[in-house]
């Protein structure tokens, strides 16, 4: 179930280097929304055809925040926004979190980069104990703060400014982060370490991938990730990012 | 609306408004924004004998006005899609234009084959798809080759037979006779335009495929000139299709002389640019005194 309509921004400001966040007014994605799914904004310019899938951050009363990096032609424009603009936004879409939310008792958070933003709304779902753990290029980090006020923090650095010198996996280790089920979202790398890492521990894994999309709602076909087993609607072993997914068991897929 | 409908090969659509094959998947996935009973018909992503998994990623990528893709044909094959995506459309008042593909000649037959007793309308066989090695696009771009793999598929065809042309040859309207000369009921056109993005700072291909199929309303003038020139060429009916977003785009391909009209890309920008191509077009009737569509078609002076 999702809406297709033309929302207000709300909020717009800039949270560190490259990195935006946009609130949009929408009472009826609220209602819908889980952690872990995302809405595909639209360009103003017909010129960008394809919608932009971003990562839902917030839940809020009446409507979505996202936290999203400026890379190319789309985000770039939404980054440019002010409160009062409007923008087609279609939504919300994938599965989420929301049926492995009970996957564990304690619970590892993992976000590395632009995964860092939808681990927040999920981090405020979860009902069991958790800690979040966040990977940065360096010392300009964002959503720190809303972290902490929901459960306990633990940043790393690529360059060692803040926290843990090395991976969300350095530290895990060297800050003694336990738990049983690991989410996570963040580059490929970061997702593959993860893997690795919960299959060492015998812990399960729920990861979150990013695939170029066409469409966002599973007829396009661009944005499959291989699986382990036979996907029971593409009858190969291709599961869509966009519908299956974009969270997956660790196991179930092959990275 | 009254005078919108149109014959094609002999099949009757209440409108000339369909969907391009691999846009729009089985219609599934749009029901949820678009209302299938509008559409004049669904045509279906192609479908082969037995699954295809298609190409690595990056399967897509933006361009300007435009994408290009390179999915390779990935399909669930005919077992599930008579199972599951047939009577999913039956429920709704609309005709089923099935897309069939194939790597080999006797691909193509036994799928026409095992959908004669299938409860669909008609038949689009894509001979043209640009993101496979073999079959697809090497029967759409020898004349003999089309026109022998459509004399063997009406063999066994009990729909009509549309053959879905490429443009990535020379000259279109030299396909466009090999099909008909092989008992083609229709033509459609174009199917996508090979093309090739680099991300610059990778410095690397950005598809999988290193090239794709290249749609969107980039395409449009190219293929309204391109069913312009087969309308002169040959007399079975043309399904016009290539970056048609609006209205006006549906009418200039009906005016070159297409007789359907198929939206296909512009799916993705919005889900429900079928039936906004439609209400556009029935209005455009209204203010030009317009009493039947079929008036249009290849009226361009």
């Amino acid at each position: 179930m999702a809406v297709r309509e033309c929302v207000k921004v709300v909020k717009a400001g800039q949270l560190a280097e490259g990195i935006f966040e946009m609130v949009i007014e929408s009472p009826k994605m609220a209602e819908l929304a889980k952690p872990g799914q995302f809405v595909s904004l639209y360009s103003n310019d017909a010129a960008h055809l394809l919608p932009r899938p971003i990562s839902i951050c917030e839940v809020l009363e009446d409507g979505i925040r996202f936290v999203y990096r400026a890379v190319g032609a789309g985000t770039t424009e939404f980054s440019k926004m002010k409160a009062g603009d409007t923008l087609v936004a279609q939504g919300p879409l994938g599965n989420g979190y929301e049926a492995v939310l009970n996957a564990g008792s304690k619970a590892i958070l993992v976000g590395g980069g632009i995964g860092v933003p939808p681990m927040l709304e999920l981090s405020k779902q979860l009902t069991v104990p958790h800690t979040v753990v966040c990977g940065y290029r360096n010392s300009d980090t964002f959503l720190v703060d809303d972290f902490k006020k929901y459960s306990d923090f633990v940043i790393a650095t690529d360059d060692g400014s803040l926290g843990t010198h090395g991976t969300v996996i350095d530290a895990i280790k060297e800050q003694g982060v336990t738990g049983d089920v690991i989410y996570a979202c963040g580059p490929m790398p970061m997702l593959k370490a993860v893997k690795a890492y919960a299959a060492e521990q015998g812990m399960k894994a729920y990861i979150s991938l990013e695939e170029r999309m066409a469409c966002g709602i599973g007829a396009c076909l661009g944005c499959v990730t291989k699986t382990v087993h036979k996907d029971e609607h593409s009858k190969v072993n291709n599961a869509r990012v966009c519908v299956e997914g974009p969270v997956f068991d660790a196991e179930e897929v092959e990275i | 609306m009254a005078g919108m409908e149109v014959n094609f090969a002999g099949v009757t659509f209440k409108n000339p408004i369909t969907t391009a094959s691999g846009t729009f998947g089985s219609g599934m996935e749009f029901a949820e924004y678009v209302d299938l009973n509008r559409l004049g018909a669904v045509t279906t992503k192609g479908v082969a004998v037995v699954p295809w998994s298609g190409n690595r990623t990056i399967r897509v990528a933006e361009t300007p006005s435009g994408m290009l893709n390179a999915i390779g044909l990935q399909n669930p094959g005919l077992d599930t899609f008579l199972e599951r995506d047939i009577p999913f459309l039956k429920k709704f008042d609309t005709k089923i234009i099935v897309n069939v593909c194939g790597h080999l000649e006797e691909e193509y037959v036994s799928a026409v084959e095992r959908l004669a007793d299938a409860d669909v309308d008609m038949l689009e066989i894509n001979i043209s798809c640009p993101n496979v090695k073999a079959g697809g696009i090497t029967f759409g771009t020898v004349p003999e080759v089309a026109e022998a793999v459509t004399k063997a598929v009406k063999k066994v065809a009990r729909q009509p037979v549309i053959m879905k042309l490429t443009p990535n040859v020379t000259d279109i309207t030299e396909m466009a006779r090999a099909v008909e000369a092989g008992g083609a009921d229709g033509v459609s056109l174009i199917n996508t335009l090979t093309g090739m993005k680099i991300d610059v700072n990778r410095r690397k291909f950005v598809l999988a495929n290193k090239t794709g199929g290249l749609s969107g309303p980039a395409i449009h003038p190219v293929a309204v000139r391109m069913v312009y020139q087969v309308a002169q060429a040959v007399k079975i009916p043309i399904l016009g299709m290539g970056g048609v977003a609006t209205a006006e785009d549906a009418l200039e391909m009906m005016m070159a002389g297409a007789t359907m009209v198929a939206v296909g890309t512009a799916n993705f920008h919005d889900p429900s640019t079928t039936v906004k191509v439609i209400d556009g077009m029935e209005d455009y009737m209204k203010r030009n005194n317009v009493s039947d569509i079929t008036e249009l078609i290849g009226c361009v002076q």
